[in-house]
């Protein structure tokens, strides 16, 4: 499981992150500490080469007033003194023989000419091995020779130190940046985790799945919605594609399924012509009618595609009205019934003609069937409250209130015994229309009768104001 | 005697319509993908062209694409199984002069055929219309029969003006609901009916010899024989 666990974690973006701010902190911190340890080597060795000047200094001034003698009586007295234990002396004759000093060898390779110089010397008040010394060295007038140093052990102690606790610090650093980075990858990895393990229900087939959400409003937060309403609107509309194959098996089936009997039927029979000439004319009639289910079907999944959305373009709601009210005068006139056109206020909304006219048609067609004979039917057109209120009203028995959720529904007839011809979707297709324009559709008593309230709530720019160039209704 | 070209993958389907045009004494040359139907289309010389929109090899729309930018000025009736409004608008837009939606019915493409061919030999501006003794005025607005004046509503003059600019054809129900009130869905009643029979009642009525006749099973068409 660890090795799972690690390759899993090797391969997040997340963790190649933290491994390259681990390494882009560690080499911060290297340039840190090396510039700490340059400048305070730095700093030291100035303040070791000032000192053994100083005494330098002192120690010219003592042979030049007091000659070799005095020199050498110095050198024992700061040899053997403890006020600077750091120091080496060594006087030596020409011949490299030690007069005085606390060192116990002339070393041969110090060179005579006052440079600065590191060697290593054995000290001869001290046992041991020998020891680092920072030093300079002269060859004085009679040939005699004089070293001056100071021991650098303590710089290097320091040194050391200072190299021990930046490899730590580095290690220190490197480890929680890695660690923080795992911590982190992995916690992101199983919100990443939970995303694909969502889609991969729902490519198993479960559409309900969703991402789940925390609670903090983050970026992931904002992804799981954003997708979450991307898988919505998905099963939305797979939902009304399956309604649509559904329908369509269900609704299809029946006459197809009378038209094969039919031609079955006349195949059978004797072969008349004038038999055969009728029944042709029926099959006819019949694929007509599963030809305008179809088309009914269609017409409503366009509506409910999200598609038909875009397409919305301002239109005058008064002008759409008084056109469908006139193609359909002469058919209500025909059954008996009126069409009393009431009040029509202009109102200008995004919508879909073709689909507007063919609900108002529906209404229309509902009204004349339903509406009963001599039945007045009456359609008005009203501003209010910033909304343009459609109503359509007939003089029939109306719907019983427990139905009327129900006849907006796919193939629902309330006239069961199909005494009227249609295929009951007018109204599923009135309900698709209001809804592609977000618009409220109510199915209401009217005492006697049915009101049918559709309330357009968006309105087109500028609606405000009356069209001037509103055209007159016709007579 | 009119020239076809019927553009269709469906061997069935271009069959039955090639049968029923050449019966109706029309000629008629097939084309079974879009590249052999715009060779044709582009070197024959035809009075109207069928294309059906999904192709092999060439898609209608871009046969149609490819005609118009050769200045290939032919009618063209578009078939297609696409039948949202948007579809037809497309289809319009890339150059088509009309739009059926499959299925249809063989009276029914017939009828929009004929039309087409007829828009395109007609004169390009008319001012006065004419079948037998029925006469529209068009800059007056004006219609008589037999010198008599026929009121008639905004509508009805529309409807009448269709009828007769295509006097002598039979015209369907969906070309008029199309052409008059711009609507491309059908009406589940006998809308058309109604409006047709009312417009009868003010042309013909009291006269012996009616022009508006019922073509069974297809739809009207006014003209002056029986």
């Amino acid at each position: 499981m660890p090795s799972v666990q690690t390759l899993r974690l090797s391969r997040s973006a997340t963790f190649r992150l933290a491994l390259a701010y681990a390494g882009l902190f560690g080499i911060s911190m290297l340039l840190l500490f090396g510039g700490l340890y340059w400048s305070t080597t730095a700093l030291i060795e100035r303040q070791v080469a000032d000192t053994v000047a100083a005494e330098l200094r002192a120690l010219a001034d003592r042979y030049r007033d007091e000659g070799l003698g005095g020199l050498q009586l110095a050198v024992g007295q700061r040899s053997a003194g403890g006020s600077e234990p750091e120091s080496v002396y060594l006087l030596a004759d020409p011949a490299f023989r030690p007069l005085a000093g606390n060192l116990r060898d002339w070393p041969e390779e110090a060179v005579p000419d006052g440079s600065w110089t590191q060697l290593r010397l054995y000290r001869r008040d001290r046992e041991g091995g020998p020891i680092l010394v920072g030093a300079r060295a002269f060859q004085l007038p009679d040939g005699s020779r004089l070293l001056v140093g100071r021991d650098l052990e303590a710089r290097r102690r320091f040194q050391a130190t200072l190299l021990r606790n930046l490899a730590i610090g580095l290690g220190v650093t490197l480890t929680i940046a890695l660690a923080g980075g795992v911590l982190v990858g992995r916690r992101l990895l199983r919100r990443v985790d939970a995303v694909a393990e969502t889609s991969r229900r729902i490519m198993d087939g479960d559409l309900t799945q969703r991402v789940p959400r925390g609670r903090s409003g983050d970026e992931f937060d904002r992804l799981a919605e954003s997708l979450n309403r991307m898988l919505e609107r998905i099963e939305a509309l797979m939902g009304g594609m399956r309604l649509v194959t559904d329908s369509l098996a269900h609704d299809l089936r029946s006459p197809l399924t009378r038209l094969k009997g039919r031609i079955e039927l006349t195949l059978l029979g004797p072969a008349d012509p004038e038999a055969y000439r009728q029944s042709l004319e029926q099959a006819l009639a019949e694929i007509d009618t599963i030809q305008s289910t179809f088309n009914a079907l269609l017409a409503i999944a366009e509506a409910e595609s999200g598609a038909a959305r875009g397409r919305l373009e301002p239109l005058s709601l008064r002008e759409l009205v008084t056109d469908v009210a006139e193609l359909y005068q002469p058919v209500v006139e025909e059954a008996g019934a009126s069409l009393t056109l009431g009040r029509l206020e202009e109102a200008r909304v995004p919508g879909h003609r073709q689909l507007l006219a063919q609900a108002l048609a529906n209404l229309l067609d509902n009204a004349v069937k339903y509406g009963g004979p001599g039945g007045a039917i009456e359609i008005s057109l009203l501003r209010r409250n910033g909304e343009a209120e459609l109503q359509v009203r007939d003089h029939g028995p109306g719907i019983p209130e427990a139905a009327r959720e129900r006849v907006l529904e796919r193939f629902v007839r309330l006239d069961t015994a199909r005494s009227q011809p249609g295929s009951g979707l007018g109204l599923s297709l009135v309900a698709a229309v209001a809804r592609l324009h977000e618009s409220r559709l109510a199915l209401e008593a009217a005492e006697p009768g049915l009101r049918v309230h559709w309330s357009f709530t968006r309105l087109a720019e500028g609606a405000a104001s009356p069209s001037p160039s509103g055209k007159a209704l016709p007579q | 005697m009119v020239r076809v070209l019927i553009v269709e993958d469906d061997e069935k389907t271009a069959g039955y319509m090639a049968k029923g045009l050449s019966e109706g004494g029309h000629v008629v040359d097939c084309a079974p993908d879009g590249r052999e139907g715009l060779f044709l289309a582009s070197e024959g010389d035809y009075d109207v062209i069928v294309l059906d929109r999904m192709l092999p090899k060439l898609d209608g729309l871009a046969v149609l694409q490819a005609l118009r930018s050769a200045k290939v000025a032919t009618p063209v009736l578009i078939l297609s199984a696409l039948a949202q409004v948007d579809d037809r608008v497309a289809g319009l837009r890339a150059g088509g002069d009309d739009y059926l939606t499959k299925p249809f019915a063989f009276s029914e493409l017939m009828a929009r055929l004929e039309a087409l061919v007829r828009r395109n030999n007609a004169p390009a501006v008319e001012t006065k219309l004419s079948v037998a003794d029925l006469e529209m005025d068009l800059l007056a607005r004006r219609v008589t029969r037999a010198g008599r004046g026929v009121e008639l509503q905004p509508r009805e003059f529309r409807l009448l003006e269709y009828l007769m600019r295509h006097a002598g054809q039979t015209v369907t129900r969906t070309m008029l609901l199309e052409a008059v009130w711009d609507y491309h869905f059908d009406p589940q009643t006998n809308v058309i009916d109604v409006h047709i029979s009312r417009l009868r009642q003010k042309i013909d009525k009291g006269f012996e010899r009616p022009l508006l006749h019922t073509v069974r099973g297809a739809g009207y068409a006014l003209r002056a024989d029986a």
